[in-house]
């Protein structure tokens, strides 16, 4: 018994399913992000924990109370949406009271409750603006401050910073981060960022197609994903996906593929499972992050198992921090993430290192990680 | 540094925008010929009219006319003037605009944000409702109003006149909260806002302009109508327009026409007034939606 069940929730429109029997336990004071393309079912799933949307089939418990029929003002949660939806016609200090306003909370209590809020998020200046006077920065504290100062079991974010600038973007992330961990509230929050999913998340539910594709933390997520879509949608830029032959040869498993020149390469297995080495001869995806594939120098120093690889540079694009590096392998373009002073230029050949005690094989038919 | 040259498109031939120019004035004057008519007649005696000049200034300026058109002339059998009819015309328009305005609103409200089955057909058949020619509906509404037992009173006049009217005011408010974002209703949903408190405090403070374009509207509408007028009312509650055909019509002695001229002023008033205190709202409102910001 979690916190907020949400026990196989489903919705459908008619006869189209949308959301297909989603089952995710959140524990209190969890930060579940809900990560996943347009049109994926996660934001109807932020619509059912709300309330705003009805559940087909199903459950969704909040405090073990169950919370299918319940109307959105009885759930004790609050939500910020993509808009802010903050109400034009009043002040910010009406927005933030308007939903105590509507739950009967007398006078005194909603003025001292705004002012709390507004103190911890330093609106107390805007308090008597209208929301079409502050920038997007301020609007987005607002919504914020109407959502804390109901003080409810679960916050709701609907890509709360997908309308601001980039820099302000990060900026807020940072401060929502900060929120979460000084509260300690309850959040799930919906977003198709990636970046954002792996920085604020203790525990990501990525989504495709109306199913969840894998529940974990931003690091089982990233290292250990469930299948192709969750390998290639989490992490920036994607995995790199090179088709290899398995070759077992005792306890040893080999990835068998060639370099740019034709020349066979072989990449040794880190600790193979025995389902690896059944697929014995087969033809497999193998999966390897961009900085597990880079220069020698820059290659993690403590892993046991890294392969150099001699292959010619196709394309360089030093990004400051790191240079992203293009090179062909197994007839499959590929990007290494290189020191930004690695020693590379686009058409000369040079020594790639393949950490792979990093790489992850997956079945080409089933797309689903060999394990 | 050099001057920033002038001779741009808008500078381009002064003699072509001369002849415009006067063109737009003659166009202008000829427009208001009609209501300079009007005006300048209303205000001479009598004689100076049936003695001809009809464009010509009063030799002697009075109000006479307008006096007599308000308070004494005749209308029908009685020298009433045009005062009780103008007062039987408010009593239909103000609450035949209030309650059409008010009612098509909450329609809106509800065709775009508590969306039903079947809610598009039935703003279609709302919509249809703008479209029936007033002549077909007469009978059948002869019939209902003798049936509820308002046939010629006001409170008949304005039922006609809301049935009629909230097709358009629905059409108004449907389109102006289509655009309006649905995400506020949801915020204020969880919030706590009920049905009417959330078309109470947050739809309905944000829809100025386009109550204001339907209130023109509906104003304009139901004070000018004649037929309806004519048709359901009546010595008691007739409204100012049949009043001022009665005034017109009424056969007793001499035409006079300076009081019929004041008589029609009178009757096209409010309207004129509506349209001066609110018509930049109107444009306004009929802008609204079409740009984004």
């Amino acid at each position: 018994m979690g916190f907020l069940d949400i026990d196989n929730a489903t919705k459908s429109y008619g006869t189209v399913e949308v959301l297909h029997k989603v089952d995710i336990s959140v524990e209190e004071g969890e930060f579940l992000v809900l990560v996943g393309p347009s049109g994926c079912g996660k934001s109807t799933l932020l619509n059912m924990i709300a309330g705003l949307e009805e559940i087909s089939s199903g459950e969704i418990r909040i405090k073990d109370a169950v919370m299918n029929g319940v109307h959105p003002s009885n759930r004790n949660i609050a939500m910020v949406f993509q808009s802010y939806a903050l109400y034009p016609n009043m002040t910010v200090g009406q927005n933030i009271t308007f939903g105590l306003e509507m739950h009967g909370v007398p006078k005194a209590e909603r003025d001292k409750a705004m002012a709390d809020v507004a103190k911890l998020l330093q609106i107390e200046q805007l308090l008597d603006r209208k929301p079409g006077q502050l920038s997007g920065g301020q609007r987005q504290r607002v919504a914020m401050g109407r959502a804390l100062v109901r003080n409810p079991d679960v916050f709701l974010f609907d890509e709360p910073l997908s309308n601001l600038d980039a820099k302000l973007r990060v900026d807020m992330r940072t401060e929502i981060k900060k929120l979460h961990q000084n509260l300690g509230t309850t959040i799930v929050y919906v977003t198709h960022d990636q970046i954002e999913a792996m920085t604020l998340s203790t525990r990501i539910a990525v989504m495709n197609g109306g199913y969840v594709q894998q529940l974990g933390t931003p690091k089982e997520i990233y290292d250990t994903p469930a299948n192709l879509f969750v390998a290639t949608f989490m992490g920036s830029p994607s995995m790199n996906l090179i088709s290899v032959k398995v070759r077992v040869d005792g306890n040893a498993v080999y990835a068998d593929t060639h370099n740019d020149k034709g020349d066979k390469i072989s990449l040794s297995f880190f600790e193979p499972s025995a389902n690896l080495k059944g697929y014995d001869g087969q033809t497999i995806t193998l999966g390897v992050r961009p900085e597990a594939l880079t220069d020698v120098e820059g290659a993690d120093q403590r892993s046991t198992h890294v392969e150099h690889v001699p292959n010619t540079v196709t394309v360089t694009e030093p990004a400051g921090s790191d240079t992203f590096v293009a090179t062909t392998i197994g007839g499959s373009e590929c990007v290494g993430r290189m020191r930004s002073d690695a020693d590379v230029a686009a058409g000369r050949e040079t020594t790639f290192a393949i950490n792979m005690e990093k790489a992850v094989a997956f079945d080409p038919k089933t797309e689903a990680r060999i394990v | 540094m050099s001057v920033a040259t002038q001779d741009t498109a808008i500078r381009t031939g002064r003699i072509a925008r001369t002849f415009i120019y006067l063109v737009l004035i003659l166009f202008a004057l000829f427009y208001l010929l009609p209501l300079y008519v009007m005006l300048i007649n209303s205000l001479k005696p009598l004689s100076e009219i049936t003695g001809g000049g009809m464009m010509a200034l009063p030799d002697v300026w009075t109000i006479e006319p307008w006096l007599k058109a308000w308070s004494s002339a005749q209308v029908g059998v009685e020298p009433t003037g045009l005062r009780p009819y103008f007062w039987n015309s408010i009593s239909m328009v103000v609450p035949a605009v209030a309650i059409s305005t008010i009612l098509g609103a909450l329609n809106g409200y509800v065709l775009t944000k508590w969306r039903f089955k079947g809610d598009t057909l039935l703003f279609g058949f709302m919509l249809f409702a703008c479209f029936i020619p007033f002549q077909i509906v007469l009978i059948p509404m002869a019939r209902t109003l003798g049936i509820l037992g308002l046939a010629g009173t006001t409170p008949g006049l304005v039922l006609v006149h809301l049935v009629y009217g909230i097709g358009f005011s629905t059409l108004y408010f449907r389109n102006y909260y289509q655009v309006f974002p649905t995400e506020l209703v949801r915020a204020a949903q969880i919030d706590g806002a009920g049905f009417f408190q959330i078309f109470w405090r947050i739809l309905l403070p944000s829809s100025g302009p386009i109550a204001v374009v339907c209130i023109i509207w509906q104003f304009t509408n139901i004070w000018n109508d004649f037929l309806f007028g004519a048709s359901f009312s009546n010595a008691s509650s007739q409204p100012m327009t049949v009043a001022l055909n009665n005034l017109v019509q009424s056969s007793t002695g001499v035409k006079e026409y300076n009081v019929h001229f004041a008589g029609a002023i009178l009757a096209a008033l409010p309207t004129l007034l509506v349209y001066i205190v609110a018509g930049r709202y109107f444009v306004r409102g009929l802008m609204a939606g079409s740009v984004k910001g």
